[in-house]
């Protein structure tokens, strides 16, 4: 108290070297209740590794896979229908069988996994960019705008995806011609699932921001006279990231499985640039003749990619949730 | 001319079940570098009156009335733009509850460098070091380490100490404290208040103390503002109105101190309780609760009455004065002795 008293009040003093040690946030982090319960959690680990192992197969995949199931010329429509190298008829060259093209199963998976996970990603970014945009405006303004944006997200629920996915999909195919279509699949089912699935973000959102706004900081905040966009965003939004993070869990596993419906019902990723889903139509009308393993073990994937996603968000939930802190 | 000239404020709040009027005809001047105390039972409309100040009053609540003039500017009517200029720059507030004040997932340092660069043009590491600065004129212990940490890992007297180094951030004229000491306990009370009064005084900074407890009020202030059911009712030199209180309401209050109680016995106390703003009396507001009303207390609101230096909004001040005290005032139509509400006087313990 004395030395402070001492210093004159105008000039800013400059700062004592302090002797206790900041811990850096790295050191932070490592020390977190988050890293603390993963590693008393032998199923989030074994869940984690699992979705590595997956993402790292998916994006190296033009590294690690024996072919290209895009390059048409490598192709051999003699192959098609190969059974997996471990059955009797199996070509080593093919650990996993061909497909009905003759593409090796496995490198198909490997692509297809890679497009599966880019439409889960991007279209949960999407989802999360309109959705948190809209929840806040609607729980921070309120009135008027929140009835309105409300009202949009009833209607946005109302209609599923497919409705929309079919609409756009044969607006589009209408208008620029199938070959268009199959050019930009990718990026129009991000959009489609982005836009259709929105409105559990602004919900979500909108409901922490309701219980956030009415807490002192945020008149602290207004007190100080920042503005609106700026509570908003840099105060209130970091408040409720955790049930954002949980959500997004899920909306990256309903988002692939949403993928997968569509192309499955042929409104998604064209034959050739198969996602998961396409993978799995396309196996579907040889399973009577025998040939299951097109279709099952891209559905083991399928299962197995979507299954640990919701494992790692039902951790999460649990870590984050302050109801259930044990700290 | 005052620094901050509060002229016949009038707030209401439109409710469904019609208006409520939080404040009424409330008029105050704080000038430069003077220390004020506003006191009052909770509901009396206090916060609400500091609220109003910045001009913070939120939907369904609204001025119906009356200005605020803030160094020459009339603040009710400045555009929103004008007005968080003066907001958390020119006046700024402490609030109650230091664990609710601070943003929770902001470190200190990044919620101090954010206010100064909201209002001035600075660089990050010159806001940096007027935040360590400020921190250092409150007496933080290893300011340097404060400035990284989360609210979360500090004690409650060390954040209303870095709350307290948020409202000086800007060097403002006034900082308007609502309650800043009841969210502590009282040997951190003691400390905060301290600080508060010193850095007030030593910077010249006018204070607005928003308290009910008149301990506070007569260490801290210079002047005294009473209100009751969103009216002022009695203003002037704090130690006139703690050694002399005018005011029926006041002197309870004084009263109900427990210090002044007989030991051994109970503590004295205002019967009844505030009216909620939607059944006010009619007349003076304090009427049912008052021992010295009269016929005209049921049907006339008080106007201010001088005496001494301060202000006194009751038709009672002279009659007390000379000395009249427990006489029968009220009195029903045939002239005998009534009392206003007996419901009220049941319970009195003398």
């Amino acid at each position: 108290m004395s030395q402070s008293n001492t210093q004159s009040s105008n000039a800013p003093v400059t700062p004592k070297t302090s002797s206790i040690v900041v811990p850096g946030r790295w050191q932070r982090f490592r020390e977190s209740y988050l890293v603390y319960s993963f590693k008393r959690d032998w199923m989030a680990q074994a869940c984690l590794l699992v979705f590595i192992a997956m993402v790292l197969g998916a994006f190296l995949a033009p590294w690690i896979a024996p072919a290209d199931p895009y390059d048409l010329a490598s192709i051999d429509i003699m192959n098609s229908e190969l059974p997996p190298a471990w059955m009797a008829g199996g070509d080593p060259a093919f650990l996993l069988g061909t497909d009905a093209q003759g593409r090796d199963l496995l490198s198909t998976i490997l692509y297809g996994t890679r497009v599966s996970l880019l439409i889960g990603f991007g279209a949960v970014i999407l989802q999360a960019l309109l959705g948190v945009t809209f929840g806040l405006l609607a729980g921070y303004l309120g009135g008027r705008i929140d009835a309105f944006l409300m009202r949009m997200a009833d209607i946005q629920l109302s209609f599923s995806t497919l409705m929309v996915a079919i609409v756009v999909g044969a607006i589009i195919k209408a208008t620029f011609g199938g070959a268009a279509f199959s050019d930009y699949a990718l990026i129009l089912l991000i959009l489609i699932i982005g836009l259709a699935e929105w409105p559990q973000y602004a919900r979500t959102v909108r409901a922490s921001v309701l219980a956030e706004k009415n807490k002192e900081y945020v008149d602290a905040a207004r007190v100080m006279g920042f503005r609106s966009r700026r509570i908003m965003f840099r105060h209130i939004l970091p408040n409720t990231l955790s049930p954002i993070f949980v959500i997004s869990t899920v909306q990256i596993a309903n988002a692939i499985i949403s993928e997968a419906a569509l192309s499955f019902l042929g409104l998604g990723m064209p034959e050739t640039q198969p996602s998961l889903g396409s993978l799995i139509k396309s196996g579907f009308d040889y399973l009577q003749s025998g040939s299951w393993w097109i279709t099952l073990i891209p559905g083991g994937v399928l299962i197995v990619l979507v299954l640990v996603i919701n494992l790692l968000g039902d951790w999460l939930r649990d870590v984050m949730n302050p109801r259930l802190y044990k700290g | 001319m005052a620094l901050l000239e509060v002229n016949n404020l009038d707030v209401r709040f439109a409710m469904r079940g019609g208006e409520v009027r939080a404040l009424r005809d409330v008029s105050f001047t704080l000038e430069r570098g003077e220390r004020l105390g506003i006191v009052g039972e909770s509901g009396a409309g206090k916060s609400v009156a500091a609220f109003t100040i910045l001009n913070l009053i939120a939907k369904p609540g609204y001025i119906a009335g009356g200005e605020i003039k803030f160094d020459g500017e009339v603040l009710n009517t400045l555009k929103p733009k004008a007005m968080q200029s003066i907001r958390g720059n020119r006046i700024s507030m402490i609030f109650q509850d230091p664990m609710m004040t601070l943003n929770p997932v902001l470190t200190i340092g990044e919620q101090m460098i954010e206010c100064l660069k909201a209002h001035r043009r600075i660089s990050r590491k010159d806001a940096r070091a007027i935040a360590l600065h400020k921190l250092n004129q409150v007496f933080i212990p290893s300011p340097e380490k404060r400035l990284d940490q989360y609210p979360h890992e500090l004690s409650g007297g060390m954040r209303q100490r870095i709350i307290i180094a948020i409202a000086l951030l800007l060097d403002p004229d006034i900082i308007v404290a609502d309650e800043p000491t009841t969210a502590l306990d009282v040997t951190i009370q003691a400390e905060i208040m301290e600080l508060l009064l010193l850095l007030c005084e030593k910077h010249n900074v006018g204070l607005i103390l928003i308290t009910h407890d008149l301990g506070v009020v007569s260490q801290v202030t210079q002047r005294t503002l009473v209100m009751y059911a969103g009216r002022v009712i009695e203003q002037g030199p704090t130690r006139e109105i703690i050694n002399d209180a005018q005011h029926p309401y006041t002197q309870g209050l004084i009263n109900a101190l427990p210090q002044m109680a007989t030991p051994g016995s109970r503590l004295n106390q205002i019967r009844g309780s505030m009216p909620t703003l939607t059944k006010i009396p009619a007349g003076c507001a304090f009427n049912p609760r008052c021992d010295f009303a009269a016929n005209i207390c049921l049907e006339k609101v008080p106007a201010f009455a001088h005496s001494g230096n301060c202000k006194v909004a009751c038709h009672m001040v002279d009659a007390m004065v000379a000395g009249e005290r427990w006489t029968p005032i009220i009195t029903d139509a045939n002239g005998n002795g009534a009392t206003p509400t007996d419901s009220h006087r049941t319970e009195v313990n003398a």
